[in-house]
């Protein structure tokens, strides 16, 4: 057995610690038997303070109550700061960190081989909407099922603080260097694009990450969150539109969400207007508490309206943006076989010597 | 109607299945499939036969030449001057004319007198008004253009003795379904043979006789075969962006599967096709669904293998199993995108920044494109890198005869070193790239395999045994020299070298891929001139063991191939030590396949310069 050349259970074998694996006696299991601790990764090497790192405590927390099975996740990032997050959540899910800019298209191919397991694609602002400009947009068009996060912070962190194309035109990073150029708004390019689920948030918030993290992970289809997450060594001046104070400051919610798992029973009742009560393909639900009555989350024009609106006056438009529960997914489109397709075996790939010999023919 | 016909002062050329019919079309006029029945006449008439497709990188309006070389003898390579021109292109008659040998043979449309200066002496002109012809018996207009190609297919089985019953057997073939087109066609035959052997003595001197030369035989282009070999190989993914002359690799998938790969029961694919934003994100899909699981390729040439390269060294680095099929084409850049080379073996050999390596396979004809698509699947798994077939223009877009694709049911996927959830249980600590049997090769998991086991961090950073990121120097090297000992391992599971019954001379021939075709003409007319010599065909990279062995038991080995810089000799002196005065290089990169004449040549020069130094090398 090939296994066997591997170190037998009850061999001394070389270990290496990522963290300890002390666990509090009444740390609290969640439906499948699991604790926050089974949902975290290995140590952050970010700097301390780093919104990336609540990045990854909203992820856990997120997985975490949902009762996800960590194993069912294929964690896929590109290159950067941002990239790195993957390593620091879900330590039992199969992580990519691939190339530079190309997170989509792995993303694209992982999800293709096997549609039954969930995605989650971190990648940044350098990664996502510079290099990988072409392949955001073209993923977003293919309707790829999986939550895309872009850990938004304006500027290129790993290789010290230039301006990121979602820098806001006027932001100064820390060295003084200003934005010359108009930025690249990720959340609104994803709604024109196609994707049926955007929304942005800040790392600094969790009570809005989290249930906007569920949603998006049970959302069947593209789920784009696009989360400021301030660089704390290059770019959190005062100056700058993606530190704390600014984000802070000019944080608006459009829509609020409560996310409400699909075991749960729902007994909150809605009033038409400014609460609306989505229900999801897997069965869970979300709450949404609308921050005006003519704001429609569902329909793509009047969603960007109200994003534009806010950005003439310097806010920053948060919360589930804009949702479309009506669109297929890309297996949906190419009709493939509900077995995953590295499932497939020999006998159900393979047309055989007899279908040769009449194909053979065919060429005489 | 003109009815000049010019008597050569040459005498007209007399020979029985041997010849170089070249057709010079404007392209988008609709030739394409009346030459391509000129062949599978041919062909059918037992005639060993090879078609060549010289076209522009152009939909419509520029000039387009179909060249079919026929010989009994089965010597199919190129072969310089044309026998006989079918000249339909005004804007290159001048050179088509001039390219037909003395005592050759012009079929041109008369409907419009032939200028004086186009008019030569040593050669036999066949006029056949096909404009008038069509004018007169059609009555649409893209009747009247389509059909013109038709009837001098129709003149030319009367001038060559093409048996007329093939002819209108594959015009039924061809509009199976469509069976309104088919008298037509036929009608159109008829015109072409009739004013033929009407006006003209028919058969000509060179002409053609039914022969039992392709029994058993099929004629199909290489990329059919790799498409199809991708579908039997097992492959599920293929992620693509178009590109002359790969493009029809994936067609050719896509068509397969439409008939082989839908689930009888829901009617659903087993497999997906995504054509990419660029070749980035097609290689970056396949390596996606490789690491997950799935056998998945992309098809490209040159460009898209420049783009590629950053993603086959992650690949490499990270060990993910992928199929690469680069259908070579003349660079650098643009190139002549519609002309063949061999000139893509050193960027794919040594792909991407770093140290690297990639398994290059080298087929020669659709039989082994159909073999080696399916069987880089295997590989690809066994030894969890890239697998890189490389096929060129020649070989992807030309029809060549060949022996009928073979599949044998016993055979079953290699998916390599994979575990499963249960053997995952049985031990102790899971390392992604422990080699844990000295082979260089350690195990996978596909994601979500085990609740708790074999979870890891797939990264192009450097990493140890276990996935970790590292940034130790020695760990990094220890990871590397396993890599190095991996590709040693990989040669185990690579086509050997073709070699020619040994016969122990001094000097061999070394080559890959479409040169091949060349190579039995220039062994035979060697041999007619008292000099033998053994052959290697290499089909794979990084060599065997034989190879070097090859070389030395030979005292000079011509290493032919289809590029400038010589790349197949470099990799030879890089992998195998082999020294410079071992090896002569034969080369030729014109965009158009290597002839037997040009190989010959070259060997008798360099035999002519060693023996002037006063050593005779045979």
């Amino acid at each position: 057995m090939q296994a066997e050349k591997f170190p037998r259970k009850t061999a001394a074998t070389m270990s290496y610690i990522n963290k300890p694996k002390f666990k509090h006696p009444q740390i609290q299991t969640n439906d499948i038997g699991l604790t926050r601790r089974d949902y975290e990764g290995t140590l952050t090497t970010l700097c301390g303070g780093c919104g990336h790192d609540s990045i990854s405590a909203a992820i856990i927390q997120a997985a975490s109550e949902m009762s996800l099975e960590p194993h069912r996740v294929a964690k896929i990032s590109g290159i950067g700061c941002s990239s790195k997050i993957p390593s620091y959540f879900l330590s039992k899910a199969h992580g990519f960190n691939s190339v530079h800019g190309r997170m989509p298209s792995v993303a694209t191919g992982a999800n293709i081989a096997n549609k039954d397991l969930y995605y989650v694609g971190v990648s940044g602002d350098g990664d996502s909407a510079s290099i990988g400009l072409g392949q955001f947009c073209h993923i977003v068009r293919r309707r790829i099922n999986m939550l895309y996060i872009v850990a938004n912070n304006g500027t290129y962190g790993l290789t010290k603080g230039q301006l990121s194309a979602t820098a806001d035109i006027g932001s100064r990073t820390k060295s003084g260097e200003k934005s010359q150029f108009d930025n690249i708004d990720m959340a609104t390019l994803a709604i024109e694009l196609g994707a049926s689920f955007v929304a942005r948030s800040f790392s600094g918030d969790k009570k809005q990450l989290i249930p906007l993290l569920q949603a998006g992970l049970s959302h069947k289809g593209f789920a784009f969150i696009d989360v400021i997450s301030p660089c704390v060594t290059f770019n959190n001046t005062d100056f700058s539109t993606h530190g704390y104070k600014n984000t802070w400051e000019n944080y608006m919610s459009l829509s609020e969400v409560d996310f409400v798992p699909m075991r749960e029973e729902i007994t909150t009742s809605y009033a038409a207007g400014k609460e609306k009560e989505i229900t999801l393909h897997d069965g869970s639900a979300i709450h949404l508490h609308k921050t005006s009555n003519d704001y429609d989350p569902t329909d793509k024009e009047n969603a960007l309206h109200h994003i534009n609106a806010f950005k003439k006056q310097g806010k920053i438009a948060t919360g589930l943006l804009y949702i479309n529960q009506s669109t297929s997914d890309l297996h949906e489109l190419q009709e493939t076989v509900d077995k995953p397709l590295n499932n497939l075996d020999n006998q159900e790939l393979c047309p055989g010597s007899e279908v040769l010999k009449d194909i053979n023919n065919t060429f005489r | 109607m003109s009815e000049l016909i010019q008597s050569s002062k040459v005498a007209a050329l007399t020979k029985i299945n041997d010849c170089v019919v070249k057709f010079a079309n404007v392209n988008g006029s609709g030739s394409a499939s009346a030459n391509g029945m000129f062949a599978k006449a041919v062909f059918r008439m037992g005639i060993p036969i090879s078609p060549h497709n010289i076209f522009p990188s152009n939909i419509q309006g520029l000039p387009t030449w179909f060249e079919v070389r026929i010989n009994e003898n089965g010597y199919l390579g190129r072969r310089e001057g044309v026998d006989l021109i079918v000249a339909m292109n005004e804007q290159t008659i001048a050179k088509d004319i001039a390219s037909v040998v003395p005592g050759g043979y012009v079929l041109y449309d008369s409907s419009k007198v032939l200028a004086n200066e186009l008019l030569r002496d040593d050669v036999t002109y066949l006029p056949i008004p096909l404009k008038d012809i069509c004018l007169e018996e059609f009555e649409k207009p893209t009747q009247r253009q389509l059909f013109k190609n038709i009837v001098y297919v129709g003149a030319l089985s009367a001038f060559l003795n093409i048996d007329f019953k093939v002819l209108a057997g594959l015009v039924s073939d061809q509009f199976r379904g469509k069976e309104k087109l088919i008298p037509p066609n036929i009608h159109a035959l008829e015109l072409g043979h009739q004013y033929a052997s009407a006006n003209f003595e028919c058969p000509l001197n060179l002409r053609l006789e039914t022969s039992e030369k392709n029994k058993g035989k099929i004629l199909m282009d290489g990329n059919t075969a790799t498409g199809l070999g991708s579908v039997y190989g097992g492959a599920t993914v293929a992620a693509w962006y178009p590109l002359t002359p790969s493009t029809s690799v994936v067609d050719s998938f896509a068509t397969y599967c439409k008939r082989l790969r839908i689930d009888a029961g829901t009617g659903k694919k087993k497999y997906s096709i995504v054509q990419a934003e660029d070749e980035l994100a097609a290689i970056g899909i396949a390596i996606g669904a490789g690491w997950n699981g799935a056998r998945a390729f992309t098809a490209t040439s040159g460009p898209g293998i420049s783009l590629m390269q950053e993603f086959l060294g992650l690949a490499y680095f990270s060990e993910v199993p992928i199929v690469l099929f680069n259908i070579q084409r003349v660079g650098p850049s643009t190139g002549m995108p519609t002309r063949s080379q061999q000139g893509d073996l050193l960027c794919c050999a040594y792909a991407s920044h770093g140290d690297t390596k990639h398994v290059l396979l080298f087929p020669a004809n659709p039989s082994e494109c159909f073999d080696y698509a399916a069987s880089a699947f295997d590989i690809a798994d066994r030894i969890q890198s890239p697998v890189i077939v490389m096929s060129d223009l020649e070989l992807g877009m030309n029809e060549q005869i060949c022996d009928p694709l073979n599949w044998d049911d016993k055979r079953r996927y290699d998916r390599g070193k994979v575990l499963n959830a249960q053997q995952l249980d049985e031990i102790e600590k899971y390392g992604r790239y422990l080699d844990s049997d000295g082979d260089g090769i350690p195990y996978r998991t596909y994601p979500g395999t085990h609740p708790h086991k074999g979870s890891y961090f797939t990264r192009g950073s450097s990493h140890d045994s276990y996935a970790a990121y590292t940034e130790d120097g020695s760990v990094y090297a220890e990871v590397m020299d396993r890599l190095t000992l991996k590709m040693k391992t990989a040669v185990n599971y690579l086509p050997e070298p073709e070699f020619s019954e040994t016969t122990s001379n001094n000097l061999g021939l070394a080559f890959i891929g479409t040169t091949t075709s060349a190579i039995k003409e220039v062994l035979d007319s060697l041999a007619k001139k008292g000099i033998t010599l053994d052959t290697m065909r290499i089909r794979a990279f990084p060599f065997h063991d034989s190879v070097t062995e090859f070389f030395a038991a030979h005292q000079l080995v011509y290493v032919i191939e289809q590029n400038r810089d010589a790349q197949l000799k470099s990799l030879l002196k890089i992998e195998c030590n082999i020294h410079e005065e071992k090896m002569h290089s034969i080369l030729s990169y014109d965009g158009l396949l290597i002839t037997a004449q040009h190989i010959e040549k070259s060997i008798i020069d360099s035999m002519i310069d060693v023996d002037a130094s006063g050593e005779v090398p045979a």
